[in-house]
């Protein structure tokens, strides 16, 4: 037994010998609300088994000090400073080689996660004997490097396989999806979920138990043969062609080839890794990750009171779904419609919402019991703050207002979800206009991370601040933007919808068109995406953009005919259950979704030169992740520096 | 026996109220637990309320069959509605006055001095009374837990018989006496027999609870009483759907008696409906009323238990109010407005018949005849027959909804009452704290 005074000390974990000999290793790197698996760490990693090495503990136990999580992976800003060259070899390297050895120690090993565990962090866990989840609805593992471009070069992509099967662990790491301690201990990833009362306990007499590591059953065992290996990938690979047909994302079929080939080792084949790290797709998504990083912080950095009660005004398909989406993230949410039965129709979708995304039955009903029907507002003097998205009438709109701001409580503020009109003009409508803000958000409400938080000159920064917090308490992104028509989403996006509509008039058709863009990089094409939202919107907001400019005379024509895009069944497309009808596009001509993009660079750069959005970065970031703009290309106005620097 | 003294003069308040519709039970469970029911009703009234849930000190609850997996709905209400970690509650069973009796409960707790702001009331999901497993079924398969071993297995499986199979609804033994040893609608039955109360009478007394709650419905009496609920479909819920419009003593002579077949007097037509429903008021000591600036409904003046023969539980109102009228020196007619929850038509008649009767108030009331009651006070809108008897909230319901139409009308006294299954009856003594119309003095509080 090593006394305790020649336990070695370290900046970035802490190592005690703890009852029976375990080795207590707590990840804590210094100076960070989370870990990180940078050089620093690794290095006291490797000298952790070099003591161990000489005083022979009966296990280690692994775990993290950190309330946030076990571990967030490789340290993404050091990774991405170091290029394709040597000094990136050498990186990936040392984590394999580490957690080679890590898996080969002579004594048993666990690890003991909470929260996050992704990335580097879960190849961390891989390497050992044993894993125990703390059943808790944050605990998420998995290998997200597919997001960032590159893949998992730590043996995550060898041992994933190996541990719970191919079939499963090829999905997961060709999305970079994570998964939940329950599911987790389903696998196999984990050897049991276990509750935080127990977790100490548990780790300890499991690392002892003598019980053999986890494997698959033998018929997934043979799938990681060599030989079968090529037939599991091309399966895969089938998968990933329907998600990527064009082609954009290099990662994932680097990692099926890396995967076949040598299972997973990327020392093996450096030119796997070399080719990604070069690629400016892996450059342009970690940038994009960085972007929402950044967004992220402007919500973290507000230090905002925490909002605890809202009042929404408004239960149609946004007002329900903000409401929904607020108690969701544990507010007390009151949503207040004239007609009783949109609220009843809200909250039956919103059940349907919390069955989705949260753990169990309980948390369910934890979360209908906070979304309150509340037809005669009697929530208005209790919340901390009103959103309301009424329709889009300034006199509707003014009229609220009025009822509102007297029995506000003090300090409680307004935030509109309009999409056109001027808040300046709204803001007319109280006494108190600088407690008026703009909170944009997108729709479906769960899916879209953006939200614009719109600013005028007389808002009040602290009900700036506590927005950016409440947007951030949300789980969202928010992207402040000044007070401007279309505001920077809407603004960028019609003028490029409007094109599209053009080149219909031009006698182009719509499949064609949108096949253009989707090979391009969108998610969508124009002609469906203003299905989606409705062509009466794309007027009324093309109207507010373009001034008295000519609407194109295919939008005149379907909405002279009543066709309004999905939600009557027929507009650009006809439309049945919710999918569009789609023709096959036949060849796409050249130069034509350039030709489209352009309007959307464009208006993007105007809104950066006039102040609308505080610089490019901002604007980038807000169309990527309002408009799913193919974000391998890292974004509008990255896509195209030179006209930018041209233009000044 | 000791005759209770009058009750202390501290003014126990009532500061608002509201319930759910109340749902006729139909074939399968319904959309609402009991649970349910009281939080989507409890979180609506409190959220009417110039204070936070946190300003709750209590939370009581009657409830006669709370669920095995909430059986004290009191506590459920009180975390699941925000009150706080900190603040106690519990479920009262007094059979179909629980409601009252924990309106009861909530003023002695304010008049103890240990809650200031209580919400009390009741709940009730009959629709969701469980089916439950014969006695013989329950004991063999805890015999065949204990059992190991294949040959042990197999004797017990011939052990099984088809009646061990049968299911018993837990409902059903609910609404039988089970020291008398008749349902409760015989009771009924035997206060027609009693007072010679005709088939016809009954099923007037009937058409009249439905033509009263469709009116009230249709003139919005209910808006503010009633709190609309939503159910994990979607589905709105905003009225007592058991009240039928199209209810005339013709077609309820058609149905068929219930518990004495083929010859019996007492329908389904003319009894109470099986519903479930909620209802919830918030009492307050004068020093809350002051704290919170509040206006309140009314003041519960005094309350009053008696107890019967069961056979005949459904005089239970006539043991119950007499008294108090006698205490406050009133006639029944002194009172503006009567609450008298209609078990049963026959049970209603029965009570206003035995007030008439000189020879039955002597024997058991040791006073003469108090009269007449004018039918013009008595439920005005409507009565369980029309709206429906959840049992836990029943008592609560009719405190409320006489407190509401004093409000309404402008007038001042009220007189809930209730009989309880068992040989009980209650009731409570209201006035009303609202500005009365046409009056020269304001009742207002603060």
């Amino acid at each position: 037994m090593t006394p305790a005074s020649d336990m070695p000390r370290f900046h970035h974990l802490s190592l005690a010998l703890g009852a029976e000999g375990i080795a207590w290793l707590g990840l804590d790197m210094a100076d960070s609300a989370v870990n990180r698996l940078g050089t620093p760490l690794l290095q006291e990693l490797a000298q952790v088994l070099d003591h161990l090495g000489r005083h022979r503990p009966t296990a280690m136990i692994i775990f993290s000090a950190k309330p946030a999580g076990f571990c967030a992976g490789a340290d993404v800003a050091e990774f991405s400073r170091m290029g394709a060259g040597e000094a990136a070899q050498a990186f990936v390297a040392r984590g394999w080689r580490l957690f080679d050895r890590l898996a080969d120690v002579p004594w048993p090993t666990l690890a003991l996660i909470h929260g996050h565990c992704l990335g580097g962090g879960l190849e961390l866990a891989l390497a050992c004997r044993h894993r125990l989840a703390i059943d808790q609805p944050d605990t998420r593992m998995g290998l997200p490097e597919v997001r960032l471009g590159i893949l998992p070069a730590w043996g995550g992509l060898m041992r994933l396989p190996r541990l719970i099967g191919a079939p499963a662990a090829l999905p997961r790491v060709l999305s970079g999806g994570s998964t939940g301690a329950r599911e987790a201990a389903r696998l196999g990833l984990v050897d049991a979920a276990v509750p935080l009362r127990l977790a100490r306990q548990a780790a300890a007499q499991h690392v002892l138990a003598g019980v053999t590591a986890h494997r698959p059953p033998l018929w997934l065992r043979t799938l990681n043969h060599r030989r079968l290996r090529p037939l599991v990938a091309r399966r895969a690979a089938k998968a990933v062609q329907r998600r990527d047909p064009h082609g954009h994302y290099p990662a994932p079929r680097a990692m099926l080839e890396l995967w076949q080939t040598v299972e997973g080792n990327p020392l093996r084949t450096p030119g796997v890794m070399a080719a990604l790290l070069q690629s400016p797709v892996t450059g342009n998504l970690i940038r994009v990750f960085q972007l929402q990083e950044r967004l992220k912080d402007i919500g973290r950095q507000a230090r905002a009171e925490r909002i605890s009660q809202v009042h929404v005004v408004g239960a149609g398909t946004m007002g329900g779904g903000i409401a929904a989406w607020c108690a969701l993230r544990g507010l007390r949410v009151s949503l207040q419609d004239a007609n009783p039965d949109a609220i009843a129709r809200a909250l039956g979708e919103a059940t349907q919402l919390f069955r989705r995304r949260l753990p169990d039955a309980l948390a369910v009903r934890a979360a209908r019991d906070r979304l309150m029907p509340d037809p005669h507002g009697h929530g208005v003097p209790h919340a901390d703050v009103i959103i309301e998205a009424v329709p889009e009438d300034v006199g509707i709109k003014h009229a609220l207002y009025a009822a509102l701001e007297p029995r506000l409580q003090p300090g409680a503020f307004i935030a509109t979800n309009t999409s056109s009109l001027p808040l300046e003009q709204l803001g007319e409508g109280l006494q108190a206009p600088q407690r008026l803000v703009g909170l944009h958000f997108f729709n479906p409400v769960a899916q879209m991370p953006l939200v614009e938080v719109i600013t005028t000159t007389a808002l009040d920064a602290g009900v700036f601040a506590r927005t950016c917090g409440l947007v951030h308490q949300l789980g969202k992104l928010p992207l402040p933007v000044r007070s401007s028509p279309g505001f920077l989403v809407n603004a960028v996006l019609t003028p490029y919808l409007l094109e599209a509509m053009r080149c219909v008039d031009e006698g182009m058709r719509p499949a064609v068109i949108d096949e253009a863009m989707r090979a391009w990089g969108m998610p969508m094409g124009p002609l469906e995406l203003a299905d989606t939202v409705g062509l009466d919107v794309a007027r009324a907001v093309g109207e507010l953009l373009a001034g008295d400019a000519t609407l194109p005379t295919s939008l005149r024509t379907h909405l002279d005919a009543q066709e309004l895009g999905r939600k009557s069944g027929r507009g650009f497309y006809t439309w049945k259950a919710g999918k569009p009808e789609r023709p096959p596009a036949g060849p796409v001509p050249d130069g034509l979704a350039e030709r489209l993009v352009q309007p959307m660079v464009d208006t993007a750069r105007d809104c950066v030169a006039r102040g609308i959005v505080a610089d490019a970065d901002l604007a980038d970031a807000g169309i990527i992740f309002g408009t799913g703009f193919a974000p391998f290309r890292g974004g509008p106005l990255h896509d195209n520096p030179q006209r930018f620097e041209e233009a000044q | 026996m000791i005759a209770p003294n009058a009750m202390s003069s501290q003014a126990i308040y009532v500061v608002d109220g509201a319930r759910s519709p109340f749902l006729k039970a139909r074939r399968e469970p319904g959309p609402f637990s009991a649970g349910e029911l009281a939080v989507q009703t409890g979180r609506a009234l409190l959220l009417r309320q110039p204070f936070a849930p946190t300003a709750v000190d209590e939370v009581i609850l009657g409830c006669a069959a709370p669920a095995a997996d909430e059986t004290n709905i009191g506590r459920i209400l009180a975390l699941r509605l925000g009150c706080g970690l900190d603040v106690p509650g519990y479920t009262v069973m007094r059979n179909c006055a629980s409601g009252m009796q924990a309106l009861h409960a909530a003023m002695q707790s304010i008049r103890e001095g240990r809650s200031h702001l209580v919400l009390a009331g009741g709940t009730e999901a009959m629709s969701r009374a469980p089916v439950m497993l014969d006695d013989a079924m329950v004991r063999w398969l805890a015999r065949w837990s204990r059992a190991r071993g294949l040959r042990r297995r197999l004797s017990l499986l011939r052990g099984l018989r088809p009646r061990m199979f049968r299911p018993v609804p837990a409902l059903l033994k609910g609404l039988h006496d089970p020291v008398a040893g008749v349902s409760m609608g015989q009771t009924a039955e035997n206060l027609a027999h009693a007072f010679s109360i005709p088939r016809t009478a009954m099923d007037a007394f009937a058409a009249r609870s439905h033509v009263l709650a469709h009116r009230a419905r249709v003139r919005h009496v209910f808006e503010h009483e009633i709190i609309p609920l939503v159910d994990e479909r979607g589905r709105l819920y905003d009225h007592d759907d058991g009240v039928r419009e199209d209810s005339t003593p013709g077609r309820l002579a058609r149905l068929r008696p219930v518990f004495d077949p083929p010859w019996g007097n007492i329908t389904a037509g003319n009894s109470s409906q099986v519903t479930d429903g909620a209802a919830l008021l918030l009492l307050a000591s004068e020093a809350a009323i002051e704290r919170h600036g509040l206006q309140p409904l009314g003041r519960i003046v005094d309350v009053h238990w008696a107890a019967l023969d069961p056979a005949i539980m459904g005089l239970g109102p006539v043991h119950a109010a007499s008294p108090l009228l006698q205490r406050h020196g009133l006639g029944l007619n002194d009172i503006d407005i009567w609450e008298l929850n209609e078990a049963f038509a026959a049970q209603v008649l029965a009570c206003l018949q035995a007030w008439q009767d000189e020879d039955w108030c002597r024997q058991h009331l040791g006073q003469p005849a108090l009269g007449a009651l004018d039918m013009d006070r008595l439920n005005v809108d409507g009565g369980a027959i029309a709206l429906g008897h959840p049992v836990g909230a029943s008592g609560a319901r009719i405190v409320l909804h006489c407190l509401n139409v004093l409000r309404d009308r402008g007038l001042s006294t009220g007189m809930a009452n209730i009989c309880i299954g068992g040989g009980q009856g209650g009731a409570m003594l209201l006035q009303s704290c609202a500005p009365s119309a046409g009056s020269d003095t304001q009742e207002a509080a603060s």
